[in-house]
């Protein structure tokens, strides 16, 4: 396989050509979105030439502000608690053999990637209405705890993956050097961890901030986040206001990716 | 003391550490689906909500109308057309995205290792952005006023512009360019594996390409095919934002239909038994794939 032949058994006909096109397919409409971001006419498909002001306009809405501001601290809160639960989670199913219950913790530990979102999203929002006349409580707590529940598999299986790698020689050292657990979890275990804790973090809050329909039908009146905001404007005229916010979304979205491949690197 | 403490970290009740992630996902997404059932069997409420009687109208009224004036029974045809169309454009979207997936997985997968990353990294990119986004630019593409309209016409093609927008061809194109990245993630992963002597072995038996793609190629990497198709066809079923705002009001899928009970319709019980019926597809669609997945790839 290593050397170069004029018959290339690896290439199919058209293949290169159609993955090309997928791959043009995928970025175009994307590189258009963010071009228009930086238009100084107020179309979001006529040039009036190279400007920032869409993202000055946003950045002074007071509704964009608020938006943001509230999908930030819902994904931090989310991604916290997730990534904990998940690394508990982790570290209670993984390297362990097979043992009873298995599947049935599996399949609700992974749940949320499985239940169609417009499924949980309606199951919530009779549940938490309920509870909302029950308590009298409208916060952001909702929105809180289901995003914690579906980030949970986001962050549990690039942990599971990173412990499934990792050896027990090290534990089973430091407990034979009289570690009490707690000392072989803080200074063994974790450290070692930490790259696919980080990285489950990183999904989870991408999930967190990304989400549309479950806070569309869990929110109370006044609650937009920066995607339920966004997806009221898109059924209004459209201005490039929306690009720009989809550009810095992105834009961060890309960043956190790129954190993410540089920390899961590492492990070789 | 260290036996003890072995046995505590690796003994039967360490699973008990995940128990808190157990109870909020119980509490905030498994067991409220329970509601969902018990919801889907109640009256319907006067307004919105339910009342607390056993009636079978949530489920009837998924398959059937019944007339205002003198009480005959009909098949509920704008229901059926509606669940006739998220099956038709989920399985014209799995294969539209398996024709272009395949050789996208094909292409990344044969790469020279040091480059083969960086392309992997260009799928991963759009499978993390934002739905929203990415329907909203797929918006921009097929809009009368869009690229497409206005490129077409520039070039006169066209003189007026072709209405995509608001039907199911518009539907159709944004779920298969928002669920590609999820096609093309588990073909790679087989792909990946796949021993490309094998094919050299297919060549020299005097196979042609074709025979080798289809006799050699497709039948080991089908776990990956099964998962791919799983993978895009779920969510394509269930799919709300997407047909929401490029379907609009007339081109509903289910998601949009449960939303619509919810919302304006306030028939709860009926949207709880639709959310049962998709949730059922679901998990038949589960059962299926783990069976199959499990025949054909028994090492795992």
């Amino acid at each position: 396989m290593a050397k170069q032949r004029a018959f290339d058994v690896t290439t199919l006909p058209g293949f290169t050509f159609i993955a090309i096109l997928s791959f043009v397919l995928l970025y175009a409409p994307i590189a258009t979105l963010v071009i228009y971001s930086f238009n100084g006419g107020n179309s979001v498909n006529q040039w009036g030439g190279f400007s920032l002001q869409w993202y000055v306009v946003a950045f002074n809405n007071e509704a964009v502000q608020d938006a943001a501001a509230r999908s930030l601290i819902i994904a931090v809160w989310a991604s916290v608690i997730s990534t904990v639960l998940a690394t508990m989670a982790a570290l209670g199913t993984t390297r362990r053999g097979k043992f009873k219950g298995q599947t049935v913790i599996y399949i609700i530990l992974n749940q949320p990637l499985m239940v169609p979102e417009i499924v949980t999203a309606v199951a919530l929002l009779i549940f938490f209405s309920s509870v909302k006349v029950v308590t009298g409580y409208t916060g952001l707590g909702y929105l809180i705890l289901a995003h914690s529940a579906f980030c949970i598999p986001f962050a549990y299986l690039p942990i599971k993956a990173r412990l499934e790698g990792m050896d027990t020689a090290m534990e089973t050292a430091a407990a034979d050097l009289y570690a009490t657990p707690w000392q072989t979890f803080r200074y063994v275990t974790l450290p070692l961890l930490l790259p696919g804790v980080i990285a489950g973090a990183m999904l989870a809050f991408i999930i967190s901030l990304d989400n549309v329909i479950i806070t569309e039908f869990v929110k109370s009146a006044g609650q937009d986040t920066l995607p339920t905001y966004m997806l009221g404007q898109l059924r209004r005229a459209l201005t490039p206001e929306v690009n720009a916010i989809s550009t810095a979304l992105l834009a961060l979205t890309v960043l956190i990716l790129i954190v993410f491949v540089f920390v899961t690197k590492k492990r070789e | 003391m260290s036996q003890r403490r072995r046995q505590r970290t690796k003994g039967a009740n360490g699973w008990l550490l995940s128990t808190p992630a157990l109870i909020l996902l119980v509490f905030a997404a498994s067991g409220p689906l329970l509601i969902v059932a018990i919801y889907s069997v109640l009256e319907k409420g006067d307004y919105s909500g339910v009342r607390w009687i056993l009636s079978g109208d949530g489920w009837f009224r998924v398959l059937f109308e019944r007339d205002i004036f003198d009480q005959t029974v009909s098949l509920a045809d704008a229901n059926l057309s509606i669940f006739w169309r998220s099956v038709k454009l989920s399985v014209a979207t799995t294969l539209i995205t398996f024709a272009l997936g395949l050789p996208t997985a094909w292409f990344i997968a044969t790469r020279p290792a040091k480059v083969r990353a960086f392309w992997l990294f260009l799928i991963t990119i759009p499978f993390w952005t934002n739905l929203l986004i990415r329907t909203f630019a797929i918006m921009e593409v097929v809009r009368n006023e869009g690229i497409l309209n206005t490129a077409l016409m520039n070039i006169g093609l066209i003189s007026e512009p072709i209405q995509i927008m608001y039907t199911d061809t518009a539907v159709l194109i944004g779920m298969a360019y928002v669920y590609l990245p999820l096609m093309v993630l588990p073909l790679y992963a087989a792909i990946d594996r796949f021993d490309f002597r094998l094919i050299e072995a297919g060549y020299d038996l005097y196979a042609s390409r074709w025979q080798v793609l289809r006799s050699v190629i497709l039948p080991i990497i089908k776990p990956g095919i099964i998962a791919g198709s799983i993978l895009v066809f779920i969510p394509s079923l269930g799919a709300y934002v997407t047909p929401r705002l490029l379907g609009g009001g007339k081109n509903m899928m289910i998601g949009n239909f449960i939303e619509l009970q919810f919302g304006q319709g306030q028939n709860w019980p009926l949207g709880a038994a639709l959310s049962t019926v998709l949730l059922l597809i679901v998990l038949v669609s589960l059962v299926v794939y783990t069976r199959v997945s499990s025949r054909d790839n028994p090492h795992g």
